[in-house]
């Protein structure tokens, strides 16, 4: 008997006060079309609530969308509450107005890739699912 | 014979293996050619006119550029209300007519520089305005008189133009001076934008208040820029950026009628801002179209009579979400495609998006080849020799007519929804998510478009290019938030208390009853209360209005 496993759960979260959600949006239907769960926090997250939500929904990775420039001071923000809630192996992937300049900043605090606007939606859907595939092959491995 | 010259074109086309035709960016079905027949029943004089003439499809002044370029204004700001101050001056400095004052998103929400909910986006997308002095400062040695100034602020607008107004009072500058235009166009934050402070009838009270106030007291003041912009940013076709402008645009002629004004008393001050994105016809058919169906609306459903209500002036910005984080440098290339969508299709003033955008906020460098992106389309190729001049092509006016046709439909949709009534259709639409629902199909829809290669992109699905350009970057310290909030600091500690008290109370009162709010903030402006603290009293009667989530 084959067991299909679980679809894995995605959160696609927008911190701060930005409301440019087209991306964030049209990203959440498409893994959810590519069989994702996908919970869409809706705007004006603090890190702490997005922590929170992560936690809640036992999720197996977190996107951030962020235009409004913030996202040197808000993604950290995001990774220190998911610190703090002893989440450490969730991996994170990003979205928005990021200068070219912040990305390595960002992968160094565990942003492991950010998707300027206009990412073809399949590079960002293939990426996550090899991501979580070799997660999860890791976990299956060690248990 | 002209059938038989089409039998064979026809012929001709199939034998030279019968390409598809294409669509327009927006999905719009073209046909391969047009001909004297696809615009039969164009009738110059109902349907076109001269310009200045109803329904001003060719241009809403008799002579448009050869009497006034359009107004070349960047839209400007960043970091502390110094460091946007000389933004503006570079800028008056370098040929520009017009400033544009982009705010932080503390600002844009409500919020003080030193609000929790701040922290991080200080001066990030904007200038950080918190109370009246920053408001001297960003103004400082510019004469507001002598310039128009256009402020991209919606839920708080009427709290920073009480500050702009009590500014002028302080360079001793009267208010029927001044000139500019105020954003305040709420339906489209719950439609598009998602800045609001209260649910949506407190708002449009307030806007209905600043109306009358411009009316009575700043003349020359455009009190609305209702904006297409954000909601083809948020991803909708042209045809619906057009239908649900204008739905907005005539609720809010409704409810100034509703406030018992003459419709000539405030049509004339109302303005519009929509986006020219890269598909150069559909753009310049959708201004035109704009323009037509504004003038019959207010004609033959509000009764307007002056002509200056039947003409839509409009602001444009080009395409942001068209720029590639790839090869960058291609922007300005389509940036210039989008401004030349603009200026052929008649608009009023422009402001072109800098390579850069699509990281970061541009640099002074970068402002300059945009700016002078307009500078060459006016002085350099002629386009604005001659006015409207792709009227009467066979396949522009077509187009027209298309776009046209379904931006009616959409507004008859809207209609019902509101029994009739634009204003309560349009409040239907955001209630139930209609809006949104619509936007979000749209954008989904390009997206797998340019995933499929039905849509290109130059760098992104089509001719990629491993190599990087290094480009240089507007850097916003985080020392500007600090600065900021301990200014803000300062400012707190030397009010005089006990009238900032009396003028917080009052603005509460006066939110819960239908006198104009517009004196109170006056009053709290020049006590220096912050943005925040007006925002709160007036919060106390309005509410609060949550997100509907709709992916």
């Amino acid at each position: 008997m084959t067991v299909r496993p679980a679809p894995f759960r995605v959160v696609v979260a927008k911190p701060g006060l930005d409301g440019h959600d087209r991306g964030a949006k049209v990203v959440a239907r498409a893994l959810r079309d590519a069989g994702f769960e996908v919970i869409y926090t809706g705007l004006w997250q603090t890190p702490a609530s997005i922590a929170e939500i992560v936690l809640q929904e036992d999720a197996d990775a977190l996107g951030l969308s962020c235009h409004s420039g913030a996202h040197m001071t808000l993604f950290p923000d995001v990774v220190e509450e998911l610190r703090v809630r002893g989440i450490s192996d969730v991996p994170l992937f990003a979205g928005g107005i990021i200068a070219p300049g912040d990305v390595p900043k960002l992968a160094a605090i565990g942003i492991e890739r950010c998707f300027p606007p206009g990412t073809p939606l399949p590079d960002i859907v293939g990426w996550l699912t090899a991501r979580l595939e070799i997660s999860r092959g890791e976990s299956v491995a060690d248990g | 014979m002209a059938d038989d010259a089409r039998a064979r074109w026809e012929e001709a086309y199939r034998a030279a293996g019968d390409p598809a035709s294409a669509r327009t960016f927006s999905g719009l079905p073209l046909r391969s050619i047009y001909t004297p027949e696809d615009v039969a029943g164009l009738d110059y004089n109902r349907d076109l006119g001269y310009p200045g003439e109803p329904p001003t499809t060719r241009g809403i002044y008799p002579s448009m550029y050869l009497g006034r370029r359009w107004t070349m204004r960047q839209f400007a700001g960043f970091g502390s209300p110094e460091e946007t101050n000389a933004r503006f001056r570079y800028l008056l400095g370098h040929g520009q007519t017009g400033l544009s004052v982009a705010f932080d998103l503390p600002t844009l929400m409500g919020r003080d520089s030193d609000d929790p909910f701040a922290k991080g986006e200080v001066g990030r997308c904007g200038v950080a305005v918190d109370s009246i002095a920053d408001m001297d400062t960003l103004f400082g040695g510019i004469p507001l008189g002598d310039v128009t100034t256009s402020m991209t602020i919606n839920g708080p607008a009427v709290i920073v133009f009480a500050m702009f107004l009590a500014a002028a009072e302080r360079q001793g500058v009267p208010w029927t001076a001044l000139g500019g235009t105020l954003q305040t166009d709420i339906f489209k934050e719950y439609i598009a934008q998602r800045e609001w402070l209260y649910p949506p009838r407190p708002h449009l009270r307030l806007i209905g208040d600043l109306i009358e106030f411009c009316a009575r007291e700043v003349p020359r003041f455009h009190p609305i820029s209702i904006s297409g912009y954000h909601i083809r940013e948020a991803g909708s076709t042209a045809v619906q950026e057009l239908a649900f402008t204008l739905a907005d645009g005539l609720a809010y002629v409704e409810l100034g009628m509703q406030r018992g004004m003459a419709v000539d008393a405030f049509a004339p001050r109302l303005s519009f801002f929509f986006n020219a994105h890269i598909d150069l016809f559909e753009e310049i058919a959708k201004f035109r179209a704009a323009r037509r169906i504004w003038a019959r609306r207010l004609r033959d459903r509000y009764g307007a009579t002056d002509e200056r209500s039947l003409r839509l002036r409009f602001h444009t910005q080009t395409a942001g979400c068209s720029l590639t984080a790839e090869q960058p440098e291609n922007n300005i290339v389509r940036t210039a495609v989008e401004a030349l969508a603009a200026v052929m299709g008649g608009t009023q003033s422009l402001h072109t998006n800098s390579l850069d955008e699509v990281f970061a906020l541009p640099t002074d460098r970068a402002v300059t080849i945009a700016l002078r992106t307009q500078q060459i389309i006016a002085e350099e190729t002629g386009v604005a020799n001659v006015i409207d001049p792709l009227g009467g092509s066979y396949f522009v006016e077509a187009l027209t007519d298309q776009v046209e046709a379904e931006a009616e439909t959409y507004l008859t949709a809207i209609e019902e929804m509101g029994d009739g009534s634009l204003y309560e259709g349009v409040l239907q639409g955001i209630d139930s998510g209609y809006f949104m629902a619509e936007i979000a199909d749209a954008a989904f829809r390009e997206q797998q478009r340019f995933d499929a290669a039905d849509l290109i992109r130059v760098g992104v699905n089509a001719y990629r290019s491993d190599e990087e350009t290094p480009l240089d970057m507007l850097e916003i310290p985080i020392e500007t938030e600090r600065a900021k909030v301990a200014g803000l600091s300062e400012v707190r500690g030397a009010r005089d208390r006990a009238r900032v008290g009396s003028a917080i109370a009052e603005l509460t009162r006066v939110a819960g009853t239908d006198e104009n709010v517009m004196p109170a903030l006056l009053e709290c402006a020049r006590a220096s209360c912050t943005e925040g603290e007006m925002v709160e009293a007036m919060r106390v009667v309005f509410g609060s209005h949550p997100e509907t989530i709709r992916i």
